[in-house]
C-alpha cells in the first residue's frame, strides 16, 4: 500500500484515456460502456429468466416431488459457496475503488483475491456435482430415486433445473474467471488508473451480476422444502 | 432523377471507405460499421439464396399432388428454407446491413458506439451460418423453424443439435446488433440532434434494437434447454416425466413473435424515409409514426399467445391475447395511413425505391389485416395451420420486409457504392416481383381458406390448380429477385456516378460524400433542423 495517489494536475491526454476515434470526449465513451453493459445484462437476466420461468411452471405443478429433493441437496456446500462469492463481490467492488484511486498494487491484490474466490466456488461445486453422480442424481445419464419412488419421474425435472441452470452459472464463473484474467494481466501493465478504468468496472458489473444469480438459485434449489 | 451526372468516372475518385484499404486483411479486420454493412450484404444475400433455392424446390415439389420428393425429405426442405429465411436473413436483413451503414451517420456519429462488438457480431453471424450449413450437409432438420418439444427434443431423426447451435449463435449476433443501435441512439448523437429530429429510420431500428436485446436471450436459453433434453435424452419438455411441451412453445413465442416485429419494424422505417423523398413532404405525424414503432415494440411482448390458440392454452388466456393481438393492429394502421397522408397532395414521384414503398404499402396492408382474422379467436380455429397462415405471414415478411429491403437497398445503393444502377431495369424487376409475388402467396390464401393444411408433401387432387399458380409465380419472383443482383453488380463498376444526393433527399446521410469517408463527417456536424424539411427543397428540385 506504499503508493500513492498521483493527483491529477493536468487535462488527461486521449493516450491516457483510451479514447477511441469515434467518441468526443471521455465521458461519452464511459457513458456509453456503461449503457451498453447494463443493456447486456438486461439479456442476460432474459436468458436466465426462461430457466427461472421454467422452474416457477414445474414448481406450481409438482411442489411434492420439489420439496423431496431438497435431502440430496448439501446445505453447508451450498452456503459456503454463497458466502464465498458474497466475499467476492466485496473484493470486486473493492478493486474497482483501487483502480479509480490509481492504486495498482491494492487493485492486483484484489483481483487476485476475486479470482480466488471465485476458483474455490468452482471447486466446490464440481465436489457437488461429483456427490450428485455418486449418489445417483444425473438425470438421462445416473438417476434412480428409491426412497421417494412416487415422486421418481417428477424429481428428474428439478434436477435437470439444477445442472442446468447451475451448470449455466459456472460457465459464467469461468467466463468472470477469463475477464478477471485479462484485467489482472492489464493491471500489472499499469494501463488502469484515475482517467481509466472502464474495463474494471464493466467486467465487475458483469461479476456481481453473476453473484445475483447466485443469490436467487441458493434459495430455490437448496432451502426449498427444507422446512418440512 | 434529373441530378444525376452522368460524367464518365475512374479519374480522381475521391478516398472512401471503399477504396481507402485493400487486400482481405481490411476487409476481415475492419472495425468501419460500413463495411461490415457490406460484409453482412454479401452473406445475407448468400443465404437469402439458398433459402430460396430450398423454397423453389419444395414448390416444384408441389405441382403434383402426390408430389415428387419424399415426405422426409419434402420436411427437410421447408424447415431449411424457413429456419434459414427467419434466422439467416429477416432478423439481420435491413439491421445489420442498411442500419449498421447508416444510423451513426444519420445520427452525425463517426462509427457505432461499439465497433469492435460490431465486427464480433458479424462473425457470430458467419460462424451460426457454418452451422446451419453443418447440419443442411449432414442430412437436414426437419422440425420445421419452429423446433416443437418434443419432438424436437425427442423424435426426429435429424440434425437438431447442429440447427439448434446456429440459430442460438446467431442470436447472439442479434443481440449484439441491437445492443449496438440502443447505445449509439442514446449515446452517440450529433449537437443538436434531438429525439425528435431523428429520422425515423433510426427509431425503427431502435424499437427494433429493444425486442432484439429482450427477446433474443429466452429463445437462447431455450434452444439451449431443447438441445440438453437430446443430448441426455430426458428434459424439461418431455412428457414422460411430467414435462411440459406446451411450456417450450411459451418460451419459443416469447421470442419469436417480438422476433416477427424484428422482421418488419426495420423495413417500416425504410418505408418512412422513401415516402417522403419521393413525395416531397415531410411525413405526416412524425411523432405518431415515430412512437407507433415504440408501440409495437411494447405490445410484441404481451401478443405471443396468439400462437397457441389451438394447442391447449386455456380460453380465458385466449381472450386476453386475442384482445392484446388486435391492439397491435392500432400503431401498424397508424404508419400506413400516416404514409399515405405524407403522399396526399405531395409531389409523387415512381422512382424505382418509390415502387417499392407502394408495393410494401399494399401488401403489408393485405398482410396486417389478415392478420386481424387470425387474431380472432373463432376465426383462427378452422384456418390455424393452414396456408391461409402462410400466405398471411408472407405477406408480411416478403411483402413488407422483403419489399422495403429491396427499396432500401435501391435508395441508398448510390450513398453505399456511389453509382447508378439503370433505372429500367430496375423499375421492370420492382414490377416482376410484385406480379411474381402476388402470383405465388395470393392463391395460397384461397388454399388455406379451402382447408389446404400447410407442411404436407401432398394433396388432394382438386388444391393442384392453386398450386400450380403458386409455383408459377414462386418461379417469376426468382427471376424478380436474380434481375437486381445482376444490374447491382454491374453497376459496381459501370454504374453512373451518382453525386453526393442522386435523390434530392434531406438528411445528414445525403450531405456527405458518396461513397462516404471511413469516419464519415469531416467535422461533427450540428444539427439545426428537424427531420425531413422537404419545404425549400421543393421548389429547386421540382
Amino acid at each position: 500500500m506504499a503508493e500513492t495517489v498521483v493527483p491529477v494536475t493536468h487535462e488527461p491526454t486521449p493516450e491516457e484515456t483510451h479514447l477511441r476515434h469515434h467518441f468526443a470526449t471521455p465521458e461519452q465513451q464511459m457513458d456509453a460502456a456503461t449503457l451498453g453493459m447494463w443493456t447486456f445484462l438486461i439479456t442476460e437476466v432474459l436468458f436466465f429468466g426462461g430457466m427461472f420461468a421454467g422452474y416457477a411452471v414445474y414448481r406450481g405443478m409438482y411442489p411434492d416431488a420439489f420439496a423431496s429433493t431438497s435431502r440430496y441437496m448439501n446445505l453447508v456446500l451450498g452456503g459456503t459457496n454463497t458466502a464465498v462469492l458474497i466475499c467476492s463481490s466485496l473484493t470486486m467492488a473493492l478493486s474497482v475503488r483501487a483502480a479509480q484511486l490509481s492504486k495498482r498494487r491494492d487493485l492486483i491484490l484484489f483481483l487476485i483475491l476475486t479470482m480466488i474466490f471465485g476458483t474455490i466456488f468452482l471447486v466446490i461445486k464440481g465436489f457437488e456435482y461429483h456427490d450428485k453422480w455418486v449418489e445417483q442424481l444425473v438425470p438421462g445419464f445416473n438417476f434412480r430415486y428409491d426412497e421417494a419412488i412416487q415422486y421418481a419421474h417428477n424429481a428428474q425435472i428439478l434436477f435437470f433445473l439444477y445442472f442446468a441452470m447451475t451448470g449455466m452459472h459456472a460457465l459464467h464463473m469461468v467466463v468472470g474467471l477469463g475477464l478477471l484474467t485479462f484485467l489482472l494481466v492489464q493491471a500489472n501493465r499499469r494501463v488502469f488508473h484515475a482517467n481509466y478504468f472502464a474495463p474494471v468496472e464493466m467486467i465487475g458489473l458483469y461479476w456481481h451480476f453473476v453473484d445475483i444469480v447466485w443469490i436467487f438459485l441458493f434459495p430455490l434449489l437448496y432451502l426449498i422444502g427444507q422446512n418440512r | 432523377m434529373a441530378t444525376i451526372a452522368h460524367e464518365t468516372p475512374r479519374t480522381a475518385t475521391p478516398v472512401n471507405y471503399l477504396n481507402v484499404e485493400h487486400g482481405w486483411k481490411s476487409w476481415l479486420f475492419t472495425t468501419d460499421h460500413k463495411r461490415i454493412a457490406v460484409l453482412y450484404l454479401v452473406s445475407i444475400t448468400i443465404m437469402f439464396a439458398v433459402g430460396g433455392f430450398a423454397a423453389v424446390l419444395f414448390r416444384i415439389n408441389l405441382l403434383t399432388p402426390e408430389g415428387l420428393f419424399s415426405p422426409e425429405m419434402y420436411n427437410r426442405l421447408f424447415s431449411l428454407h424457413g429456419i434459414i429465411m427467419v434466422f439467416f436473413f429477416l432478423v439481420p436483413s435491413i439491421p445489420a446491413t442498411l442500419a449498421n451503414f447508416l444510423i451513426p451517420i444519420m445520427v452525425g456519429a463517426k462509427d457505432l458506439a461499439f465497433p469492435r462488438i460490431n465486427l464480433l457480431s458479424w462473425y457470430l453471424y458467419v460462424i451460426g451460418a457454418l452451422f446451419a450449413m453443418y447440419c443442411v450437409f449432414r442430412g437436414g432438420v426437419d422440425t420445421g423453424w419452429t423446433f416443437y418439444a418434443p419432438y424436437s427434443s425427442t423424435y426426429s431423426n435429424s440434425y437438431v443439435v447442429p440447427a439448434v447451435a446456429g440459430v442460438f449463435v446467431a442470436g447472439f449476433s442479434s443481440i449484439l446488433t441491437g445492443l449496438n443501435f440502443i447505445v449509439t441512439v442514446h449515446k452517440m448523437r450529433a449537437p443538436g440532434m434531438t429525439w425528435s429530429r431523428l429520422p425515423l429510420f433510426v427509431w425503427s431500428n431502435y424499437a427494433t434494437g429493444l425486442i432484439q436485446v429482450l427477446g433474443t436471450p429466452v429463445l437462447a436459453i431455450s434452444l439451449t434447454l431443447i438441445a440438453l433434453e437430446r443430448v441426455a435424452h430426458v428434459g424439461i419438455f418431455d412428457p414422460n416425466i411430467g414435462g411440459d411441451p406446451i411450456l417450450f412453445q411459451h418460451l419459443f413465442w416469447f421470442y419469436s413473435h417480438p422476433a416477427v416485429y424484428i422482421m418488419i419494424l426495420p423495413g417500416m422505417g425504410v418505408i418512412s424515409e422513401i415516402v417522403s423523398c419521393f413525395s416531397r413532404k415531410r411525413v405526416f405525424g412524425y411523432n405518431f409514426v415515430a412512437f407507433s414503432s415504440m408501440a409495437i415494440a411494447v405490445l410484441s411482448f404481451v401478443v405471443w399467445g396468439h400462437h397457441m390458440f389451438v394447442t391447449g392454452q386455456s380460453v380465458y388466456t385466449s381472450v386476453a391475447f386475442s384482445i392484446l393481438s388486435f391492439m397491435v393492429a392500432v400503431p401498424s394502421a397508424i404508419k400506413v395511413f400516416n404514409w399515405t397522408a405524407t403522399m396526399y397532395k405531395g409531389s409523387v414521384s415512381f422512382d424505382t425505391p418509390m415502387l417499392y414503398a407502394f408495393g410494401f404499402i399494399g401488401l403489408f396492408t393485405i398482410g396486417g389485416l389478415t392478420g386481424l382474422f387470425l387474431a380472432c379467436l373463432a376465426l383462427d380455429v378452422p384456418v390455424h395451420g393452414t396456408y391461409f397462415i402462410v400466405a398471411h405471414f408472407h405477406y408480411v415478411m416478403v411483402g413488407g420486409m422483403v419489399m422495403a429491403y429491396m427499396g432500401g437497398l435501391h435508395f441508398w445503393w448510390p450513398k453505399m457504392t456511389g453509382r447508378m444502377y439503370p433505372q429500367v431495369w430496375s423499375q421492370i424487376s420492382a414490377a416482376i416481383i410484385f406480379v411474381g409475388f402476388n402470383l405465388t402467396f395470393f392463391p395460397q390464401f384461397i388454399l388455406g381458406y379451402l382447408g389446404m393444411p400447410r407442411r404436407y408433401h401432398a394433396y388432394p387432387p382438386e388444391f393442384q390448380m392453386l398450386n400450380v399458380l403458386s409455383t408459377a409465380g414462386s418461379s417469376i419472383l426468382a427471376v424478380g429477385y436474380v434481375i437486381p443482383l445482376i444490374y447491382f453488380l454491374w453497376s459496381l463498376k459501370n454504374g453512373p456516378i451518382a453525386g453526393k444526393n442522386p435523390w434530392g433527399a434531406a438528411g445528414l446521410e445525403w450531405q456527405i460524400q458518396s461513397p462516404p469517408t471511413t469516419y464519415n463527417f469531416d467535422d461533427t456536424p450540428v444539427v439545426n433542423e428537424e427531420a425531413y424539411n422537404y419545404g425549400p427543397v421543393e421548389e429547386v428540385v421540382g
